[in-house]
C-alpha cells in the first residue's frame, strides 16, 4: 500500500514540476507578448517624438495592444503635421524677413549720403556703399601713407570717427527727450583721420529686441548720416575769396578813379601837366579794375554760378530720350547721331526733353518738316546739341518767339520758356540757318559733367551684392570670453593669401601681393576685402612670374611692404587669421617686424592642417584638391584675393565638418591641428 | 566817301566815348538806344559797320544780329558785338549768329579802332 503511495507521490511531483514549468513558459510568453511589447511601444513612441516623426508603430499583434498602437499612431500623425506646419511657418517668416532685409539693403545701398548704424559698444552693424567709399577710399591702390579709416561689419566706429565726439553726441541724445515726441538728433562736424571734413547727424535707433522695462532712455543702437562737406567748404571759400577781391579790390581802384576825376572837375584851372597825371591815374586804375575782374572770374568760374540741381547723364541716353519724345510729338522719323560715345552731360533731362519736344511740335505746326536730326558733339568746354531739319525755314522773329514761349511742364510751379530752361543749365540756345544745305537748326550749348561716371572702382572677383549688414551683432554687446573656449563660428576672421617671389622667406624672397577677405558670423563678406600689390624691391623670379603673371615693371609702381603692412594690420585688427599653409605666410609677415614694428600676434588657423584633421586618410591637401573634395567653386586662382576667397569658402566648410567631429572651440581646433603630420613643417 | 558806323548801346556814358572816338577818326556816326531803333536806322542810315551791345531794351543784340544776318541786303554790314556779357557760351552764341567780332567790355579804345579799321578794309 505504502509503495503505491510513494510511487504516486513521485509521479505527482513530476506532474507538479511539469505544470510549474508549463506555467513558467506560459508566463514568459505572456510577458514577451505584452510587457515587453509595451516597453517596445514606449521606446518607439520616444523614437517618434525624439528622432523620427515619420515612424509608425506596428499594429499587428497582440490585439489588445493594437488599439493603443493605433492611438499612438494617430497622435504621431498629428504631431508630424504640426511639426511641418510650424516649419513652413518659420520658413515663411524668415523669407519675409529676408525680403525686408534685402529691401533695406537696396535702399541703403544707393543713398547718396553715407549711413552707418552701430551699437552702444561702437560695433558697426550696418552701412551702405557710400559710407564704404567715403572711408575706405575709392578702391584704388593707395600708397599707405596715413592710416586709412576702415569701416566694416563688426569693426569699431571709433577707428574712423573720433571717440570723444561720438560720446558727446550719444550723451546729448540720451539727455534730450523733446516734448513733441520726435526723436532727438545730434548734429556735429568732424574730421576723419584721413583729413576729410564731414557733417554728421546722429539719432538713436530702437533695437530689434527693445525691452519694455527701463524707460529706454539709452538707445542700444545709433544711426549716423554723414555728408562730405569738404567740397562745399572749398567752394564756399573760393566764392568768398572771389567776392572779397572784387569788392575790396574794386573799392580801392574806384576811389583812386573818383578822386582823380573829381579833382579835374572841381579844379578846371589846374596845369595841364597836373591834369595829365590825374588822367593817367584814371586810365591806370580802370585798367587794373578790368584785369582784376577777368582774373577773379577765371579763377573758378564753376564755383561762382548758383547751381541748379543737374544730374549727370550719358549723352547717348539723352539723345535716345529726345529721339523718342520727338518722334512721338512730331509724328516723324528722327535720326540721332553722336560723335563721342562717352560724352557726359550735366542736365535736367526731363525739363530739357519736354522743352525741346514742345518747341519742335510748334515748328511742325507752322509747317511740315523733313529729315529731323538730333546731334551731339563736344564744343570747347561744353557740349553742342543741335536739332536740325530740312527746308521749312523760320523767320528770326518766329524763332525768337518760340524760344520765349512759356511751356507748361508737369511738375513745375510756373510755365518755363526754352530760354529759361537753357539758362538753368547755364547754357545758351539760338536758331541758325544753313543756306547752303537748306537746313535750319536750333542749337544748344550745354554743360558737361565734372566727374564722369559714378566711380566704377576695381571689378571684384566676387559676384552680386556685397554684404553690408548683419543684425545678429545686436546681441553681442560687450561680451568678452576667453578666446580658447569660444566656438569657432563666433569669431571674426581675416582669410588672407600672399603671392611671393619664391618659396624661401629666409633666403631673401619677398611678398609681391596680399589679398584678404573678412568672415563674420559664418559668412564671407565679399564686400570687405583687402587687395594690394607690393613692390618687393628685388627682381621677381621667372618661375614664380609664370605662375602669377606679375612682372617687375608692374610691381615697380607699387608701394613697398613697409607701407602696406600697417594698412593690412589694421584690416586684420581684432580677428583670427586664416590662411592655407599659414606657417609660410606668417613667416613673411613676422620677418618684417623689426622694420615696421608691427607684431602679427593674432591667433591663427591653418586650412591645410584643418583639412588634414577632417580627412586624415587623404594625401592631397592642396587648395585645388580640397576645393574639389568639398565642392568649392574655384575662380580667379593665382591672385592673392582670389586664393583668399577660395580659402575662405573652404574654411567655412571645414568648420562645419569639424563640428561633426566634435571640434567646436578654438582650443580644440588648435589641438587637433597640432596632431597632424603637417604641423611639424617649419619655415 | 566816309564810312558809316551805327552805335547801338543804351548806356549814354559809353556812347559818348564811342561816338567821339569814331567821329574823330573820320567816320559818320549814328546812335540807337534800343534794338528797334537800331533796326530802323539800319534800313535808313545803311551803316557799313554796327557796334552792337547785347543788353538793349525792346530787342536784344542777339536778335538784332540774327535779323541782320537773315536779310541778304545786309550781307556786307559788319557786326562787332561790344558787350558786358562775357561768358563763353555767350561769345559762342554771338559768333554763331554771325557777328564778325565779339569784344567784351571793358576794352581798349585803340584796339577797338584797329578792329574797326581792319573790318572795313582800311
Amino acid at each position: 500500500m505504502r509503495n503505491a503511495l510513494t510511487d504516486n507521490a513521485g509521479a505527482l511531483m513530476l506532474v507538479f514540476v511539469l505544470i510549474l514549468a508549463l506555467l513558467g513558459i506560459l508566463i514568459q510568453a505572456a510577458l514577451r507578448a505584452y510587457v515587453a511589447r509595451l516597453l517596445a511601444l514606449a521606446e518607439e513612441t520616444r523614437l517618434i517624438s525624439g528622432a523620427n516623426p515619420h515612424h509608425r508603430l506596428d499594429c499587428g499583434h497582440p490585439r489588445e495592444l493594437a488599439d493603443l498602437a493605433l492611438a499612438i499612431n494617430g497622435l504621431a500623425d498629428r504631431y508630424e503635421s504640426m511639426q511641418s506646419s510650424i516649419d513652413s511657418r518659420i520658413a515663411e517668416a524668415s523669407h519675409e524677413l529676408e525680403k525686408e532685409r534685402n529691401l533695406l539693403a537696396a535702399l541703403m545701398a544707393d543713398l547718396t549720403e553715407s549711413v552707418i548704424v552701430f551699437n552702444a559698444a561702437g560695433t558697426i552693424l550696418l552701412y551702405n556703399q557710400r559710407a564704404r567709399q567715403l572711408f575706405n577710399g575709392a578702391g584704388g591702390a593707395e600708397h599707405g601713407v596715413g592710416a586709412p579709416d576702415w569701416i566694416g561689419l563688426g569693426r569699431s566706429i571709433f577707428g574712423s570717427l573720433d571717440r570723444q565726439v561720438i560720446a558727446h553726441a550719444v550723451a546729448h541724445l540720451s539727455h534730450t527727450r523733446p516734448n513733441d515726441g520726435t526723436f532727438p538728433v545730434a548734429e556735429f562736424v568732424t574730421a576723419t583721420q584721413g583729413g576729410r571734413l564731414l557733417r554728421a547727424r546722429m539719432t538713436g535707433a530702437e533695437s530689434a529686441a527693445a525691452t519694455p522695462e527701463g524707460g529706454g532712455r539709452d538707445s542700444s543702437a545709433f544711426v549716423v548720416v554723414l555728408n562730405d562737406v569738404q567740397r562745399e567748404v572749398q567752394l564756399g571759400s573760393i566764392r568768398e575769396r572771389v567776392l572779397k577781391s572784387l569788392t575790396e579790390g574794386s573799392r580801392a581802384s574806384l576811389a583812386s578813379i573818383r578822386a582823380a576825376a573829381e579833382s579835374i572837375l572841381h579844379y578846371p584851372t589846374m596845369e595841364p601837366a597836373q591834369q595829365q597825371r590825374f588822367l593817367a591815374v584814371i586810365h591806370d586804375e580802370s585798367e587794373k579794375l578790368g584785369n582784376r575782374l577777368s582774373e577773379a572770374l577765371n579763377a573758378d568760374a564753376s564755383g561762382l554760378a548758383a547751381e541748379w540741381p543737374l544730374a549727370t547723364m550719358l549723352g547717348r541716353d539723352l539723345l535716345r530720350a529726345l529721339q523718342r519724345t520727338l518722334e512721338e510729338r512730331c509724328g516723324c522719323a528722327v535720326t540721332a547721331e553722336t560723335q563721342d560715345a562717352a560724352l557726359w552731360l550735366a542736365v535736367d533731362s526731363f525739363l530739357l526733353v519736354e522743352g525741346l519736344g514742345h518747341l519742335m511740335r510748334r515748328v511742325t505746326q507752322i509747317g511740315a518738316m523733313q529729315g529731323l536730326r538730333v546731334r551731339l558733339a563736344p564744343s570747347g568746354s561744353r557740349v553742342r546739341l543741335e536739332l536740325d531739319w530740312q527746308h521749312m525755314p523760320l523767320a528770326v522773329d518766329q524763332a525768337i518767339a518760340l524760344e520765349n514761349e512759356p511751356i507748361a511742364i508737369p511738375g513745375q510751379p510756373a510755365p518755363l520758356s526754352l530760354r529759361e530752361i537753357v539758362a538753368r543749365h547755364r547754357g545758351e540756345a539760338w536758331y541758325q540757318r544753313n543756306e547752303r544745305e537748306a537746313r535750319s537748326a536750333f542749337c544748344l550749348l550745354l554743360p558737361t559733367a565734372d566727374d564722369a561716371a559714378p566711380s566704377q572702382g576695381k571689378s571684384e572677383t566676387a559676384p552680386s551684392r556685397p554684404v553690408f549688414y548683419d543684425f545678429d551683432l545686436f546681441r553681442q554687446a560687450g561680451q568678452n570670453r576667453e578666446i580658447d573656449e569660444r566656438p569657432l563660428n563666433e569669431f571674426a576672421y581675416t582669410v588672407f593669401d600672399t603671392e611671393t617671389t619664391g618659396l624661401q622667406p629666409l633666403q631673401g624672397d619677398e611678398i609681391i601681393s596680399i589679398g584678404a577677405v573678412r568672415i563674420l558670423n559664418g559668412r564671407l563678406l565679399t564686400g570687405e576685402t583687402f587687395e594690394q600689390l607690393v613692390n618687393p624691391e628685388r627682381s621677381v623670379g621667372r618661375e614664380s612670374a609664370r605662375i602669377h603673371g606679375l612682372t617687375d615693371a608692374m610691381l615697380a609702381k607699387q608701394p613697398p611692404l613697409v607701407a602696406v603692412l600697417p594698412r593690412f594690420h589694421r584690416f586684420c585688427d581684432d580677428t583670427v587669421l586664416v590662411a592655407h599653409n599659414a606657417a609660410f605666410d606668417m613667416c613673411f609677415l613676422q620677418l618684417k617686424k623689426p622694420v615696421t614694428g608691427l607684431e602679427f600676434s593674432h591667433p591663427v588657423l591653418d586650412t591645410l592642417l584643418l583639412s588634414a584633421v577632417v580627412h586624415p586618410n587623404h594625401a592631397d591637401h592642396s587648395l585645388e584638391a580640397i576645393s574639389a573634395r568639398l565642392g568649392v567653386n574655384v575662380i580667379g586662382r593665382h591672385t592673392a584675393l582670389g586664393d583668399a576667397m577660395v580659402t575662405g569658402e573652404i574654411f567655412l566648410k571645414l568648420v562645419s565638418l569639424l563640428r561633426e567631429q566634435g571640434i567646436v572651440t578654438f582650443r580644440q581646433a588648435q589641438e587637433a591641428s597640432r596632431k597632424t603630420p603637417y604641423a611639424r613643417i617649419r619655415y | 566817301m566816309a564810312k558809316r558806323i551805327l552805335i547801338a548801346d543804351d548806356e549814354p556814358n559809353i556812347v559818348i566815348s564811342l561816338e567821339f572816338l569814331m567821329q574823330r577818326n573820320g567816320y559818320e556816326v549814328m546812335t540807337a538806344p534800343d534794338g528797334e531803333q537800331a533796326l530802323r536806322l539800319l534800313r535808313e542810315f545803311k551803316p557799313d559797320l554796327i557796334l552792337l551791345d547785347i543788353m538793349l531794351p525792346l530787342r536784344n543784340g542777339f536778335e538784332v544780329c540774327q535779323r541782320i544776318r537773315e536779310d541778304a541786303e545786309w550781307k556786307h554790314t559788319k557786326v562787332i558785338m561790344l558787350t558786358a556779357k562775357g561768358r563763353e557760351v555767350e561769345v559762342a552764341k554771338g559768333l554763331a549768329l554771325g557777328a564778325d567780332l565779339y569784344i567784351t567790355k571793358p576794352f581798349a579804345t585803340k584796339e577797338l579802332l584797329a578792329s574797326v579799321r581792319q573790318l572795313l578794309g582800311e
